[in-house]
């Protein structure tokens, strides 16, 4: 049996607003631009709801409806489920449609999307425990199987997630630990027992979330008959694992470039083969043993050529300003002032820092095309600024700083 | 008597110290009954009441719209609305020739052009008028190169315009000895007039002060350093910051405020992150009114560490909002102003030596604020004023 294992990435940032100076200890509105501004975060999911949340929804629902066989996974952010219930209930409406056929699998994750396992593990699990909170409230599913943001990944990290108790966790399928190996297997964390682990197959994955629309790609135009029959020839395959942005139908991929008559059609081609078939992130846990151990001393990504947390945590500017957020972590939560804590988190979120990326080569169009920012330096001075207004707002609660 | 004044730029339209100082100077001389009228290369709407300011740019354009900074191309709007990008060199040229188009040239007695930018422009009037041509330097291309020669058509223009200007005017001892030592400019025809203040035009200061972040945390212990100035190589700040990494490391509760926009914004963006000190430097970018006039009041020390300075107002400014200064022994105000303290620009280790030691002692920093206040509340433009009159009849005696 070979199965595609689909799971999609449901995010959201809260983006800032332009933040100077002069608001600094005067305005500690950070979330809310004005509605016609760049980075206004109510503009943006209405723009992502009404071009792909809502018809991509759509178009899956249709799908489990006409393929008995077909499933798929999905991770949604707290930080975006804020937003949707704020801006654009019926987006969220429809996720709880596609999530109520029960045939639609949620991951564990961050509430926040957040690095917080590299820099604080009790706030990391406060988050992770938000998060199943939340999605328990609004789906009445609790999560079992682990993905990090940015599916960063070590083996310090899938030790954790299989003493929390986790069937299953997340990774990149990069060359450098899979050495020989393929992703096409179901694999086990080093230095674990229980836990198994899924790696993406990222050539498979990035054909259809940044080659798809791509004219100068040789294999464009990409069909899911063409696409099947690259699966079909693969041999000696248990999954697919394809993981990409959930923002991949409809915003990344427009509609225009035929993103969703693929996906139309990829189960109607892939279940044509007999023995083919489509699972959850579970399902593929449970129906195959693990084939050997993957080492990942290292942290991997899924970003980048370099598939490291260099596209966030590559230069000194993005480093100094991460520090200075999670040194003010015991004070934050010492003030128990709950909308304090909540900018707090909201700035943890790893889209801040992706902002203020100066790798400009080969993945340059790919941040530009992301951050509301025109230079990173502007990202910098931006956080910054909002990170003295927290530093005042501590001080007026009493917190020396 | 009337002048000819060839400027390019004036308050509010400036981007630095060369507008500011123009525009007083005039000031002070229209005091004295000279009568004047300023060619400026764009359009202000905003009136100036002791000279008649004139703009100079070919009819067919419509508008000239300037970007922030002052050596940047600029837009040329036609009258059917079409847009050209104009560099410096070209606005220069069309500066030059549309001047004979809008002024009455047989109605002046002298030309007094400032800068570079409009010595083109003097020397083409004054060999069709035969009139007296006074170059007036307040920055000389190697200082804005931080010390390196600079883009060479500009010290063309500079080394044509200075020896066939009938005298120099250099706004302090400092640029008269760059001038001699880049141009071979004999000593006697170069005049030193210091620039000044002029305390009535300067904005007062509200009670409460724009940067209530940094008001809040110097009630918490810290201290703020302040820098108002061009992003640019000239004026130093990256050695500004090494120094900083200094002093941060001797007493952590110091805020640097940099003022000011250039092509090193990025940059020092980057080296502040580089040296570990993002948290402690504040960038604000270009700034005018009050938040400018707070950003000189909120410091605990103004710095002004130029590689080379040929006057540096900021400095009479800061200590006219009440904050004493550290400056470059390389700039021209250090040789008016005896009430500060002073470094060479390469000495970080000394430049944070100074800062330390105002930081940790009241007395000193009070005793370096009350003496520079009252030296800086003695100056005027006046005597500025009386010796370019000196200048000016001096010439007009020899043309009759």
């Amino acid at each position: 049996m070979r199965s595609i294992v689909l799971y999609l990435h449901v995010h959201q940032p809260y983006r800032l607003r332009h933040y100077t100076i002069y608001d600094t200890g005067t305005d500690h509105n950070y979330f809310n631009a004005d509605y016609n501004a760049q980075e206004s975060n109510e503009k943006l999911i209405h723009k992502v709801a009404e071009k792909s949340y809502i018809p991509t929804n759509n178009k899956l629902i249709d799908l489990l409806n006409r393929y008995p066989e077909f499933k798929l996974s999905l991770s949604i952010t707290g930080t975006v489920l804020t937003q949707l219930e704020q801006w654009a209930p019926e987006a969220l409406q429809s996720f709880r449609d596609l999530i109520g056929t029960g045939r639609v699998e949620i991951l564990a994750e961050t509430y926040h999307h957040s690095l917080a396992f590299f820099y604080s593990r009790s706030e990391f699990e406060a988050q992770v425990l938000m998060h199943k909170n939340k999605i328990e409230e609004l789906f009445g599913q609790t999560p079992q199987v682990f993905r990090n943001t940015e599916l960063a990944y070590n083996n310090d990290l899938a030790f954790w997630a299989e003493e929390a108790g986790y069937k299953g966790i997340l990774a990149e399928g990069w060359d450098k630990v899979l050495g020989w190996r393929n992703s096409n297997f179901v694999y086990r964390p080093a230095y674990t027992n229980n836990i198994k682990l899924l790696l993406k197959n990222y050539a498979l994955s990035d054909d259809i979330a940044f080659r798809f629309g791509d004219h100068d790609w040789p294999e464009w135009p990409l069909t899911a008959n063409k696409f099947s029959k690259w699966l079909n020839d693969t041999p000696d395959a248990n999954v697919f694992n394809l993981f990409m942005d959930y923002e991949t139908f409809g915003e990344h991929q427009w509609h225009e470039s035929g993103i969703f008559h693929f996906l139309d059609d990829l189960p109607n081609q892939w279940l044509k083969q007999e023995g083919n078939t489509f699972m959850t992130v579970s399902q593929a846990i449970d129906s195959f043993e693990p084939v050997d151990y993957i080492d990942a001393p290292e942290t991997i990504t899924w970003a980048d050529t370099e598939r490291d947390l260099s596209a966030w945590l590559g230069n000194p500017m993005q480093q100094q300003a991460i520090a200075a957020l999670y040194e003010l972590e015991n004070k934050v939560l010492g003030t128990n002032d709950l909308g304090l804590i909540e900018d707090w988190r909201r700035l943890q979120t790893s889209d801040h820092f992706y902002y203020m990326c100066t790798k400009w080569f080969n993945d340059g169009d790919i941040h530009a095309y992301f951050s509301p920012y025109s230079t990173p330096y502007e990202a910098v001075i931006n956080y910054m600024n909002v990170w003295h207004d927290l530093q005042f707002r501590l001080t007026e609660n009493g917190v020396g700083v | 008597m009337k002048v000819l004044m060839l400027g390019w730029e004036l308050p509010p339209q400036n981007s630095g110290g060369l507008g500011v100082a123009c525009y007083h100077l005039c000031k002070a001389l229209a005091n004295n009954n000279v009568d004047i009228e300023f060619v400026i290369p764009y359009f202000s709407k905003t009136p100036v009441p002791f000279m008649k300011v004139t703009t100079a740019w070919p009819k067919k354009y419509k508008n000239v719209i300037r970007t922030g900074l002052a050596y940047d191309s600029a837009s040329y709007v036609d009258s059917g609305g079409d847009i050209k990008h104009l560099d410096i060199m070209q606005q220069q040229r069309l500066y030059e020739e549309s001047i004979e188009k809008v002024v009455n040239l047989g109605s002046f007695d002298i030309i007094h052009a400032h800068d570079w930018l409009t010595l083109r422009a003097g020397l083409r009037l004054k060999a069709q008028t035969g009139m007296p041509l006074i170059a007036h330097i307040h920055s000389v291309e190697s200082d804005r190169a931080g010390g390196n020669k600079g883009n060479p058509l500009v010290r063309e223009i500079e080394y044509l315009g200075l020896s066939l200007a009938d005298e120099v005017i250099a706004v302090s001892e400092h640029t008269k000895q760059t001038i001699m030592r880049d141009y071979d400019i004999p000593s006697d025809k170069i005049k030193v007039v210091h620039n000044s203040i002029d305390r009535e035009e300067l904005g007062e200061l509200d009670p409460d002060n724009t940067y209530v972040y940094l008001e809040l945390m110097k009630r918490q212990g810290y201290h703020v350093i302040t820098s108002v100035g061009r992003l640019t190589i000239q004026k130093n700040v990256t050695n500004m910051l090494r120094a900083a990494q200094k002093v941060i490391e001797k007493i952590p509760k110091t805020i640097f405020l940099i003022v000011g926009d250039g092509d090193q914004y990025n940059e020092l963006i980057d080296l502040s992150a580089e040296l570990g000190i993002l948290r402690n430097v504040v960038f604000t970018g270009f700034q005018r009114g009050k938040a400018w006039r707070d950003s000189f009041a909120v410091a605990d020390l103004f710095l002004m560490t130029s590689v080379s300075e040929p006057f540096g107002l900021t400095t009479l400014e800061a200590i006219n909002y009440g904050t004493p200064s550290l400056i470059s022994y390389q700039s021209g105000v250090s040789e008016v102003l005896k009430s500060c303290l002073k470094v060479d620009y390469w000495d970080v280790d000394e430049m944070a030596n100074k800062i330390v030691a105002v930081l940790r002692t009241p007395a000193l920093r009070q005793s370096l604020r009350d003496n520079a206040v009252s030296e800086v509340q003695k100056l005027s433009w006046a005597p500025s004023a009386k010796k370019l009159q000196k200048v000016y009849a001096k010439h007009l005696m020899e043309v009759a």
